[in-house]
């Protein structure tokens, strides 16, 4: 299997239609793809748009706010203990989505995970890339098979072994699990190992070094681009996995932002729109901010699963 | 120790934490989901082994007759959308315009969205009276938009309209696909003088063939699974007239809510089996029309 390689975006391609150099053809092509990109944008600027508009602007469906605020924010950011009251005077409950706690709890659950994942993942990779045994073939068609098997038919059982281990009520379930790797990364790193040549390992080999060597100090530093996408998707997948969570926690200490924002969207009694928005547009662009950094890695980890499928 | 054995330990050893994970966490509970199907478990007594009886109590379940046409009909409407959007978008990126790296940027970054932020979102937009889709309608003189939401006969086309926001992933897997068909494929058409038409349906198409079928599978596998979206969105959780309860919210339910560990247990495992049964057959379908080229 080849790997394909990074594609430059001005190529020669793109011949289809025959008429994609006529004048016609191309201006085609660009409306159809900026009212896309526009249609595609604008929920995104009306979350920001929304979030920073006081109480009175809501209900307009304006972009931009007349007076901007960052009343919504300075919500999310006071932790339960603090009663605030509104502008009539009332009372107001604790949000259940104070940022800091939840973004906390959602980074260390993120870390402990991504770590485990990449670590687990790349090991049991190279198992199955390098080492010739007996069984192999088959463990490995196992591996990829289970990638079909849908989480709500494991759900229950592992709810209550969990539940034995005393881990309800805490994040281990959230990012214990990481540190057995998953078949659809083994997989992706399996297909890094084999692209690999061998003669550089066998010289390691040849010299002494033994197979955790060759691991650690030739395959993993030459697999870096591999397990960047890893990462990467594993902690778009933690940032926004709501059912683990929704399972496995049980106290509003341990929460993630993503439960803490369902849970700001679900109480009894309205949360105001800029409210939701703002925590909306809190849990955005921490992933946004990743996404700009490593947008070549993002998109080409997700264009690669489907070629190697 | 001979040679063969020291293999044996060392790919076993190697690849130990991807087949524990897979005994404790995914052949463990299969096993044990399979053995509670045929119990009555509501978690605060022992098991009780009941037979046939939970699946006895699905075919008769109007709840789960309707869930399953639901999560039918949504897999129905998104699945043919989202290829035909996907494909077509990837086939305009994959051309040689100016801001292209743009282009392929804004549609994909909604798939990095959390879902729950995403379902947030929508019911804001697509509010009825607040919200920024009917004053656009309204703007544009539909005197009467619709509630979206609220309304048993918009809401799941509200729910694919917002699934297809997220058309980037399978896009970007479509446009390096077709980066992938050799150039001289589409020179031989246009000499042997195929039209436009011509060139997408015996060049473009069969050479994607492969990357259609994987999507279509994950699609599937997805489709089956739709829960985080209709969950956030639809605050009294089955929807309008249960227009959105779909198939595991139901079994979520069944489990955390009802706590019938053992219904849910037998609806899990209609779902692997459906969801095998509908891979197997997207497989059969498409043998003759997946082409491979060799590289």
């Amino acid at each position: 299997m080849t790997r394909s390689t990074p594609h430059s975006t001005a190529d020669t391609r793109g011949h289809f239609f025959g008429r994609t150099r006529t004048p016609t053809g191309q201006f085609f092509t660009y409306v159809t793809l900026a009212l896309v990109a526009l249609l595609w944008l604008l929920p995104l600027a009306w979350m920001l748009g929304v979030s920073l508009k006081p109480a009175e602007e809501i209900s307009s469906a304006a972009l931009l706010p007349q007076h901007p605020t960052l009343h919504a924010y300075e919500r999310l950011m006071a932790p339960a203990s603090q009663t605030t009251i509104d502008a009539t005077g009332r009372p107001v409950e604790p949000t259940p989505f104070y940022f800091p706690l939840l973004a906390r709890n959602t980074l260390i659950v993120a870390l402990l995970s991504v770590g485990g994942m990449v670590l687990s993942s790349s090991i049991a990779a190279y198992g199955f890339a390098r080492i010739r045994f007996p069984g192999r073939d088959i463990l490995f068609a196992i591996c990829l098979a289970t990638m079909m098997i849908p989480f709500p038919v494991l759900m229950v059982p592992q709810y209550l072994l969990f539940k034995q281990l005393g881990w309800i009520g805490t994040t281990i379930p959230l990012w214990g699990p990481a540190w057995f790797g998953s078949a659809f990364n083994v997989f992706l790193l399996r297909q890094f190992f084999v692209g690999i040549p061998y003669e550089l390992e066998e010289a390691a080999l040849l010299d002494g070094c033994s197979r955790w060597g060759v691991f650690w100090r030739i395959m993993l530093p030459l697999a870096r681009p591999a397990l960047t996408v890893v990462a990467l998707l594993h902690v778009l997948y933690v940032w926004n996995d709501l059912v683990g969570p929704l399972i496995f926690l049980s106290r509003p200490e341990t929460y993630t932002l993503a439960l803490g924002l369902q849970f700001l969207q679900s109480r009894s009694g309205d949360t105001p729109w800029n409210e939701l928005m703002a925590a909306a547009t809190l849990i955005v662009v921490p992933v946004l901010i990743l996404f700009l950094f490593a947008q070549r890695a993002f998109i080409r980890g997700v264009a690669t699963s489907g070629l190697k499928g | 120790m001979t040679r063969a054995r020291r293999d044996l330990v060392a790919g076993l050893l190697w690849t130990a934490p991807w087949w524990l994970g897979f005994l404790l966490l995914t052949a463990g509970p299969l096993a044990a989901t399979l053995y509670l199907s045929f119990c009555d478990y509501s978690l605060l007594q022992p098991p009780v082994f009941t037979g046939l009886e939970n699946y006895r109590q699905l075919a008769v379940d109007p709840t789960f007759r309707k869930v399953l046409v639901n999560t039918v009909v949504y897999a129905a409407l998104w699945i043919p959308t989202m290829t035909v959007l996907a494909i077509g978008l990837a086939i305009l990126l994959n051309r040689p315009i100016r801001g292209q790296a743009f282009f392929r940027a804004a549609i994909f970054v909604p798939t990095i969205v959390p879902l729950v932020a995403a379902g947030v979102v929508w019911m804001w937009l697509l509010a009825p009276e607040s919200g920024l889709v009917n004053e656009l309608l309204r703007r544009v003189g539909v005197a009467s938009p619709p509630l979206w939401l609220e309304s048993p006969r918009w809401a799941m086309i509200a729910l694919v309209m917002v699934s297809l926001w997220f058309v980037g992933t399978p896009m970007v897997i479509y446009l390096a696909g077709l980066q992938e068909i050799p150039l001289t494929l589409y020179e031989a058409a246009r000499l042997d003088g195929a039209s436009s038409w011509g060139q997408l349906r015996h060049v473009t198409l069969p050479g994607l063939s492969p990357i259609i079928l994987f999507n279509l599978v994950v699609a599937i596998i997805n489709a089956w699974q739709v829960f985080a979206l209709p969950y956030v969105m639809w605050r009294t959780r089955p929807g309008p007239d249960r227009a959105t309860f779909f198939y595991t919210t139901y079994l979520f339910e069944n489990a955390f809510t009802n706590l019938k560990m053992g219904y849910a247990s037998a609806m899990g495992w209609v779902q692997l089996l459906i969801i095998l049964g509908l891979t197997g057959l997207t497989f059969w379908i498409s043998r003759r029309s997946v082409h491979y080229v060799s590289q």
